[in-house]
């Protein structure tokens, strides 16, 4: 499983990233988490608000309000 | 009925004897109370109706939209659809490469922080309904013909030139259905993000009113930035373009302002350079914009909001 964490380094970024490392630590799945940083690449990723989250190719967030943690456990257990 | 309550907590409940400080203390309460009250449920409103346009939507409507039909749009969108400046790169981006043409971009970007509820509240809870309408009618205004210019001058070869290389992976980008009770559940979280942002700027714009009224003369700006004043309005706006803000964070200022006797003309436009145009911001949109083209919006914007203020001190 892949996921990815879009956003240049914001406040909120931040707490996404943290969140879902959390998230794929409580559901015990083995998941690559990468964290996007680039402008251009969160772009080209088609995120238009960050942050953004990416789950195996789809979009799954964007913007704020961030999530919480159980929706984001909610969206990885989703496409497992 | 408000006003009532104000009055019973502070003579009843706060056992103070009527007198100024007490009629002071009554009108920060009865105001506050009632401004929270507004912004709460027109934050809530307006976020339900946002949850219908995420910047993905949006996108795609301005998507290859004509001049001028497309720069209307693009004003009325960014007043729902949820932006930040620190996203402004990566949707500046998704615009271009969708073919959103140029200026109706930044008919966007102009309008996006400049106009939207918190301000439209404020205004309207601090100095009327009027005083709301129009700000948000010339924000709109502003934004619709600073695009549209932009969009004539054809300047997009000013836009960094990796801007138009970068092609969507797509396929990613979708638009998530929600059922009505997560539109609810997304506009609660919202709502209580905004109010926990902007609620201490609040609290202070009322205490102006309600405290520092009085204790300076009515009249003090009168001299320097009336009416009577041709340079009022760009010294207001040459001191607003620099300084950051969101509209809540603007707010006691202007209302200062605007209490000491500083016409509602050259106040607006204060407001809208704060607001519309912030050093930060243009530090960020240089990612994609050569410094030529930051600088004719600059420029467009300083002289159209200029105008702005100069047409409401002459008419109100």
């Amino acid at each position: 499983m892949e996921i990815k964490v879009l956003g240049p380094g914001c406040a909120n970024c931040h707490k996404m990233e943290e969140m879902t490392k959390r998230a794929v630590t409580e559901l015990g799945i083995d998941a690559k988490i990468e964290k996007i940083t680039d402008i251009g690449q969160i772009a080209m990723h088609g995120i238009l608000a960050t942050p953004g989250l990416i789950v195996n190719g789809k979009i799954k967030h964007s913007g704020k309000p961030l999530p919480s943690l159980e929706k984001i456990k909610e969206v990885i257990k989703g496409e497992f | 009925m408000l006003k009532d309550f104000a009055h019973y907590l502070v003579v009843s409940v706060f056992g103070m004897d009527p007198g100024r400080l007490s009629g002071a203390l009554e009108f920060f309460i009865y105001d506050s109370i009632k401004i929270f009250l507004l912004l709460s449920v027109i934050i809530f409103v307006v976020s339900v109706i946002r949850s219908y346009f995420p910047p993905e939507r949006t996108k795609r409507i301005l998507s290859h939209k004509r001049e001028f039909i497309g720069n209307i749009l693009a004003a009325l969108l960014g007043v729902v659809t949820p932006f930040c400046s620190c996203s402004a790169v990566p949707l500046f981006i998704g615009f271009v490469e969708a073919g959103v043409p140029l200026g109706v971009t930044f008919s966007f970007l102009i309008s996006s922080p400049m106009v939207n509820e918190v301000a439209v509240v404020l205004l309207w809870g601090l100095f009327g309904w009027k005083i709301a309408l129009i700000y948000m009618g010339t924000g709109l205004l502003v934004a619709i013909f600073a695009g549209f210019i932009i969009g004539k001058l054809k300047l997009e070869r000013w836009v960094e030139e990796y801007v138009y290389k970068i092609r969507s992976l797509g396929g990613a980008a979708g638009i998530v259905k929600q059922a009505f009770k997560e539109r609810l559940v997304y506009a609660r979280a919202s709502t209580a993000e905004i109010l926990r942002k902007v609620w201490l700027y609040v609290v202070v714009a009322i205490g102006i009113g309600g405290f520092i009224h009085g204790y300076v003369p009515e009249d003090f700006l009168v001299r320097y930035a009336g009416p009577q004043n041709p340079f009022g309005v760009p010294v207001a706006v040459a001191l607003g373009v620099p300084l950051y803000s969101n509209a809540a964070g603007v707010i006691p200022i202007v209302y200062a302002l605007m209490e000491k006797g500083m016409s509602m003309g050259t106040v607006l436009a204060f407001m809208m350079a704060v607001t519309a145009l912030s050093l930060p911001e243009m530090i960020i949109l240089r990612k994609v914009l050569k410094i030529k083209l930051l600088a004719v919006f600059v420029g467009i914007m300083t002289i159209t909001i200029i105008g702005v203020g100069y047409l409401f001190n002459a008419i109100l």
